[in-house]
């Protein structure tokens, strides 16, 4: 990645600074302001299915953050030449090839996740904020920028799923990222400060409930409200 | 009797958006009005049983592996099933499309109800879910049309349940904060619990 952004800013240097104001937004924007699951709506699909755990979470947010980066890159280089009636198709045939490279590549060397992430991976295709960021950003504008565009929109994503897996995780199995934090508590402070887990979160009404209650939280903060 | 009980547990135990979060982006897009989510989960039933059986034709003569041994015993080895993704999105986006046109042509007044629904309906999580899980799960050709209609009932039960509690939601003083998104989603929480009684049933 980093080659090919150094390549497009080397022409664009004079113009632009490498992260300018207008870029920096690109990246921060879809963080709080703009976020693409608790404002627009977008990627719920395939999110809220993996995050009983932390691991998983991460993985599927990295998975994320790479498919959505590429596809922008290419479809931002492809912009010109694609008719406009068969994009959708071409959209999703690029989207499908990347994804089935981390799928592969999650095969190769990370068996036990491919196992445990199954078809949600693949359901990344139809993740509603890749297509949206193509149709709406990618089509009509610069390589660099349309990076820049898929890495904010995929950090917003991944932040608010990993917020997500934290509770899930912590409430649920009394860990966070697989180590044990219930245990501890209750192994330093004695017998009588031993939680219990709430099995509720980790089925999936626990992923619904937290996350009515982040975008709660996070919408009040800034103050938007849908009408 | 075995496809009868796969059928109910399609519908209900392992409902689609709530035990598996699938077409999250429609469910909570489309429900604002009962009469548009019924027309959408209509759409989502009739593309779930069209594509799911033609997916499965699709993997078990050509993807899998062993799948072209038909072409002949050097084929027997042959294993395309990374090509699963590009193929099914491919199927799914063809059937769409085939579909609206001949909907167009036969039936205008349902093209008319449907219309706008059809096209997003190929990028529905829902969709391509139920393909894969097929997949995963090794149907046969009955159980894999079964699969796809019930599930493609349990989205539309889902969705037109959700809609009529939005609209009966619009006469109620909401928080801020929690207008829209945030309450729909607790709400499909509290059906996901309703669902979740579902699962002590042993088919």
């Amino acid at each position: 990645m980093s080659t090919e952004t150094a390549q497009t800013t080397e022409v664009k240097q004079p113009a632009e600074a490498l992260l300018s104001k207008r870029r920096k937004k690109f990246i921060t924007d879809p963080l709080v302001d703009n976020n693409p699951i608790t404002i627009q709506v977008l990627g719920i699909c395939s999110a809220l299915a993996v995050t009983t755990q932390m691991q998983p979470t991460l993985v599927m947010a990295i998975s994320v953050i790479f498919v959505m980066v590429m596809a922008n890159l290419t479809i931002s280089l492809l912009r010109n030449t694609i008719p406009s009636r068969v994009r959708i198709i071409v959209q999703l045939a690029v989207v499908a090839t990347l994804v089935t490279l981390v799928n592969e590549i999650l095969k190769a060397f990370a068996f036990d996740m491919y196992k445990e992430l199954s078809v949600f991976i693949g359901l990344i295709i139809t993740n509603c904020i890749v297509m949206g960021r193509l149709e709406a950003f990618a089509l009509g504008n610069k390589p660099y920028d349309s990076i820049l565009d898929g890495f904010g929109s995929a950090l917003g994503y991944s932040w608010i799923i990993l917020a997500v897996a934290f509770f899930r995780e912590l409430l649920g199995s009394g860990s966070v990222f697989g180590v044990p934090v219930y245990e501890t508590v209750s192994g330093i402070f004695g017998e009588e400060f031993s939680l219990a887990t709430n099995g509720l979160m980790v089925s999936p009404v626990g992923a619904f409930i937290i996350l009515g209650l982040i975008i709660w939280v996070q919408r009040t903060k800034t103050g938007y409200v849908e009408h | 009797m075995e496809l009868f009980s796969l059928a109910i547990k399609s519908i209900f135990i392992d409902n689609m958006v709530f035990a598996y979060f699938l077409g999250m982006c429609s469910f909570l897009a489309v429900s604002k009005k009962v009469s548009t989510a019924l027309g959408l989960g209509a759409a989502v039933i009739f593309v779930l049983t069209v594509t799911v059986p033609t997916n499965w034709l699709l993997n078990e003569y050509i993807l899998k592996e062993g799948g072209l041994t038909w072409l002949g015993e050097s084929f027997a080895t042959i294993d395309l099933s990374f090509l699963r993704f590009i193929m099914f999105i491919a199927i799914i986006a063809a059937m769409v499309q085939l579909v609206e046109m001949v909907v167009e042509k036969f039936a205008p007044a349902l093209y008319g109800a449907l219309g706008i629904f059809l096209p997003l309906i190929a990028v529905n999580c829902a969709i391509l879910g139920g393909s894969l899980f097929m997949a995963t799960r090794d149907y046969t050709l009955a159980e894999a049309s079964v699969y796809g209609f019930g599930s493609g009932v349990g989205f539309f039960l889902a969705i037109v349940a959700l809609a009529a509690i939005r609209e009966k939601l619009k006469y109620s003083n909401v928080p801020n904060g929690l207008k829209g998104l945030g309450i729909t989603m607790l709400i499909t929480g509290l059906m996901g619990i309703a669902f979740m009684s579902f699962m002590g049933i042993d088919l």
